[in-house]
């Protein structure tokens, strides 16, 4: 029974963090359907800007996470205004094959300046540790749960009750009509960039803190993963990422735990590839229906 | 019979042909030697990857993000039947029995994934890809994680030439028949062509399986080039890699897939030497050829838009219109 | 559209006769231009640059680089410099193959070091055999790297051309084992492995039999993958298990993590490695607290006070700043025992450098002393470093 609990316990933390990097992917691609590949790099970016920050500013936690996620939102949008924005009327392969290209930019570029090796990440949250019977909880998965808990929901409030919110769902269904409607478009997706990158800029300095270590290629993995999840639980969908990250992680962990961890990612693959045949739009996606 | 058909693709035959002799000639004095040979293995393997490809992305409008996981097949039964039969028998024999097995693989998955659609399909494929890699990790005929090592090279000039041109031959074959025409209408709008009576799912799979079939055979021609297989050579970067290829030459456009597949070789084989930069130049590339030429180097433009439009399902037909004409004019 | 076709025909087959005939132009003057003949001695290095394994590659280019400024100051090799041909193989075997190609027919090298990792390597050597060039390798290290092996595991037939400097993966198993059972008295044992690095996978089969033949038994084995950040499933699975030590073959990227995590989860049975700990990364990911009880293998101790091994330390921080881990000492010592073999051959010939580097005797380098075996293997001692705190408490020679 421990050991289970344990298991969630772990298979929630790390669903935590693939929900915060599957927010940033869900917002981006609800808008211009785009499946951003450079958004596990900005993940890293934000990992690499907390971590000077934290190292060569001595900033403590807080500053050091708003500091990443700024960084990470202008970073986003100048990606969207240099690589996206030229394609915005081409067809969305390439815009993704350009989307590749700038993940390769940014993993090798940081690489050339940092190195390949893996980095510690400074532990300004401390390690404390609780223990509740035989369950070990620590500081940092607290923290890890509760930032990625406060940020959807903020995120939600975003979408659903401000004005650039309501523009952003309007762009989101028709660019065309809400550009009618008197809607700046290209305002609008900067901004969804924007807070999409923050978003995984905050992921990126959670990890670091979390498993401690960072590397230039550590967002390839968890990218992939992220979009699995955001699919997952239907994507373009807040809750719906959060619900496909969390559910990732569990059966991961859970994977790990009482079967072979080797097959863990085949079994997240297969359990995908079925909700996606029963459910085809995913766990909480709507089902539109197609119009001829 | 055959003269008429050669007759017909005269200017096709006679490239081909002149492609073989000059090359061979070329190695023959020498000329090109072991580093050219095997830059040339990898722009065969290219091209038979991203025109199979092609088959599915570009001219059935089926996003798949799963192509290596066919070539892993292709690769890892050639390399097991050849270890096993060290003649050149033995690697045609694995050449085949890898594409029929790859096909059958692409049947096995096409039928279930293939009705969904656009992104979810390409995730789909992805996920699928994983798993064949995953299950060469952990199986024991595929030596796991350390690979198979050892495996005889049958792969050269001839061989490559005899399969790539074959693989052309073949894709152009099916795209101009009837079949063909029939994928091509699936891509140009599903809806239309499953009210027209089309079992649109089986041609989907068709193509699919085709796909595979060809992927199949630039695998054990690897396998056969490079003495060395592991599991994380078929990573869904390499899936990627392939779809770059198909992309950059052009949606829909075979000739676009082998220019794409020359260029890329000859783009990564001679940044080799550039170590520290190789990466962030080949990024480079890839994102101003993308800006500049979204429709691909060879990018045949009404192909790609109509691609577009069934692919983007959610643009409403005015605006598709209206960016047509925009492009022809 | 027929059109089209056609002039996408004469185009790609114009395109293929452009490099194709450029190529052949390049290859002929650069192939006459011999190695021996020019004023440096050219030495290619094939190494993991980008991709999955960038960082043991570009480790052990750090060292090589180091190695090479060293020599050309002290004058060079027969009188001449040095130059390194350097190429990125992206991780990727068939890159390895067709760089390595490029390295022996185009620029004329007179060896090659490289590629890290055992696959990579491998890949290379029919590449060696054909050009008649030797390479070397300082971390791969599988036992069928340099000689072939029958089914029982004994050497059939060595690769000629074939070399490595470091441990074969047998040797460390098999040491570890003996210590866990001898030293530390332990009678279960749980394996964590990276399963997709095939020296970690051959460190756990030698491990697993040597235990079970002295009387241990392995309780569990876990495995992982190079590149996971989050270990908890399976140490969590671990955690209610019954055993005395954990032996985590991989290296020190995920093994930081996994004491670090193993030991936030209240497991603190002893954690037994080999050389792939030997980095001050692991300290740094682990954190000195974690590393308590922990034992690993490794070619030499910073505890000996060797003159050479502190002189390389410093010269190391010195140059890049910082503290060398196992690849950048390999990778310096692959080096280094290149030119000592190139000197030793009296010209800088591939076949006279191969007889030199195959009858190498007592080369002192930082990695240790070693001679090369008939099975082009180093033969050399091992030394088991206890951690105490993060830091190297004790060094028990075996």
């Amino acid at each position: 029974m421990d050991q289970l609990l344990q298991q969630l316990l772990n298979g929630l933390s790390l669903g935590s963090i693939y929900a915060l990097i599957a927010l940033g992917y869900t917002m981006v691609y609800g808008i211009i359907k785009l499946i951003n590949f450079a958004h596990g790099d900005i993940y890293m970016l934000g990992a690499y800007i907390g971590f000077a920050a934290i190292t060569f500013a001595h900033l403590s936690f807080i500053p050091a996470l708003l500091i990443s996620m700024a960084a990470c939102a202008v970073l986003g949008m100048v990606i969207e205004k240099i690589a996206y924005k030229p394609l915005r009327h081409a067809s969305r392969i390439a815009v993704l094959i350009t989307a590749i290209g700038v993940s390769f930019f940014l993993e090798y570029t940081t690489m050339f300046f940092v190195g390949a090796t893996p980095r510690a990440f400074p532990q300004v949250l401390g390690s404390q540790f609780f223990n509740i019977g035989n369950v070990v909880i620590s500081m940092q998965q607290i923290y890890i749960i509760v930032v990625t808990v406060i940020l959807m929901f903020m995120l939600q409030f975003i979408v659903h009750k401000t004005k650039t919110g309501k523009a952003m769902r309007a762009v989101s269904i028709d660019q065309d009509a809400a550009q009618l409607m008197g809607i700046k478009v290209d305002s609008t997706i900067s901004f969804t960039f924007a807070i999409g990158s923050a978003l995984a800029g905050a992921a990126g300095i959670l990890v670091g803190i979390y498993y401690n270590t960072i590397n230039p290629l550590m967002g390839m993995t968890p990218g992939i993963k992220a979009f699995v999840a955001a699919v997952f639980g239907g994507i373009g969908n807040i809750p719906g990422a959060m619900v496909g990250g969390v559910s990732i992680g569990m059966i991961e962990t859970l994977v790990a735990g009482y079967g072979s961890s080797m097959y863990k990612d085949a079994v997240v693959y297969l359990i995908l590839i079925l909700v996606l045949l029963i459910k085809p739009s995913g766990l909480l996606g709507k089902n539109t229906r197609e119009k001829v | 019979m055959i003269l008429d058909i050669i007759k017909r693709n005269s200017v096709f035959t006679l490239s081909l042909i002149l492609t073989f002799v000059v090359v061979q000639l070329m190695l023959f004095t020498g000329i090109l030697n072991d580093y050219y040979m095997s830059a040339i293995v990898l722009i065969c393997i290219n091209v038979i990857l991203g025109v199979s490809l092609n088959l599915v992305v570009g001219f059935t409008g089926q996003f798949s993000l799963g192509h290596a996981g066919f070539m892993s097949v292709g690769a890892y039964v050639c390399a097991i039947i050849n270890m096993q039969m060290d003649s050149t028998a033995g690697f045609l024999l694995g050449i085949f029995a890898g594409a029929v097995i790859a096909a059958l693989v692409g049947v096995l998955i096409g039928i279930p994934t293939l009705r969904l659609r656009g992104d979810y399909l390409a995730i789909a494929t992805l996920g699928t890809a994983e798993i064949i890699r995953i299950l060469f990790l952990n199986l024991d005929i595929t030596n796991g994680a350390v690979g198979l090592n050892g495996i005889p090279q049958y792969t050269n000039w001839p061989w490559l030439f005899i399969f790539t041109a074959l693989t052309i031959i073949c894709i152009r074959n099916f795209i101009n028949s009837s079949h063909g025409r029939t994928c091509i209408s699936i891509r140009e709008d599903e809806i239309a062509a499953e009210s027209m009576g089309i079992n649109t799912t089986k041609y989907k799979v068709m193509a699919f399986a085709i796909g595979a079939f060809f992927a199949g055979i630039a695998g054990g021609l690897y396998a056969s080039y490079f003495y060395f297989l592991k599991p994380d050579i078929f990573g869904f970067m390499k899936s990627i890699d392939i779809l770059v290829i198909v992309v950059l030459g052009g949606l829909g456009s075979i000739s676009g897939s082998i220019i794409a597949g020359i260029f890329l070789a000859i783009v990564t084989t001679y940044l080799q030497q550039f170590a520290a930069v190789r990466m962030i130049i080949y990024s480079l590339v890839l994102i101003i050829v993308m800006i500049f030429r979204p429709q691909g180097l060879m990018g045949n433009k009404e192909f790609s838009m109509k691609f577009f439009k069934s692919f983007g399902k959610k643009e409403n037909s005015w605006l598709a219109r209206k960016r047509n004409a925009k492009i022809k004019s | 559209m027929k059109n089209v076709w056609k002039i996408a025909l004469a185009a790609s087959l114009s395109a293929a006769l452009f490099l194709t005939g450029c190529g052949g132009g390049g290859g002929s003057d650069e192939g006459s231009s011999g190695s021996a003949d020019g004023d440096t001695i050219k030495i290619g290095v094939n190494y993991e640059l980008s991709g999955a394994t960038a960082t043991y590659g570009s480790s052990s280019v750090e060292g090589i680089d180091l190695a090479i400024k060293q020599i050309n100051e002290a004058g060079g090799v027969l009188g001449k410099q040095i130059e390194l041909v350097e190429g990125d193989n992206k991780s990727e075997p068939a890159e390895a193959t067709s760089l390595s190609t490029k390295l022996m027919t185009n620029d004329g090298v007179v060896a090659v070091l490289g590629p890290a990792t055992t696959g990579n390597f491998k890949a290379t050597i029919p590449v060696a055999d054909k050009n008649q060039i030797p390479v070397i390798s300082g971390s791969a290290t599988a036992d069928d790297v340099t000689v072939d092996l029958d089914d029982d595991g004994n050497p059939t037939e060595v690769k000629e051309f074939a070399f490595k400097i470091c441990f074969s993966d047998s040797f460390q198993g098999i040491t570890m084992a003996n210590f866990a059972s001898s030293n530390l008295g332990a009678t279960k044992a749980v394996i964590i492995m990276d399963n997709s690095s095939d020296y970690a996978i051959g460190l756990a089969k030698n491990f697993r039999s040597t235990f079970e033949s002295l009387g241990g038994e392995i309780v569990g084995e876990e495995a992982y993958i190079a590149g996971n950040t989050d270990f908890s499933g399976i140490l969590t699975k671990i955690r209610s298990m019954d055993f005395d030590v954990i032996f985590l073959p991989g290296y020190y990227s995920e093994a930081g993590l996994i004491i670090k995590q193993a030991r936030d989860l209240g497991i603190t049975a002893p954690v037994l490695g080999a050389d792939g700990f030997d980095s001050p990364t692991l300290l740094e990911l682990a954190g000195a607290s974690a590393l308590n009880d922990v034992y690993y293998s490794n070619h030499y101790s910073s505890l000996d006070e060797d003159p050479a091994v502190i002189q390389f330390i410093e010269d190391f921080n010195a140059e890049y700043g910082k503290d060398p881990d196992a690849f950048n000492a390999l990778g310096y010592d692959t080096a280094k025992f290149l030119c000592d073999a190139i000197e030793r051959a009296g010209e800088a010939d591939p076949i006279a450098i191969k007889d030199a580097l195959a009858s190498t005797e007592s080369f002192a380098g930082v990695t240790g002393t070693f001679s090369i075996d008939e099975n082009h293997n180093p033969v050399k001692s091992v030394v088991v470093i206890k951690l105490t705190d993060g830091e190297p408490s004790e060094s028990i020679k075996i």
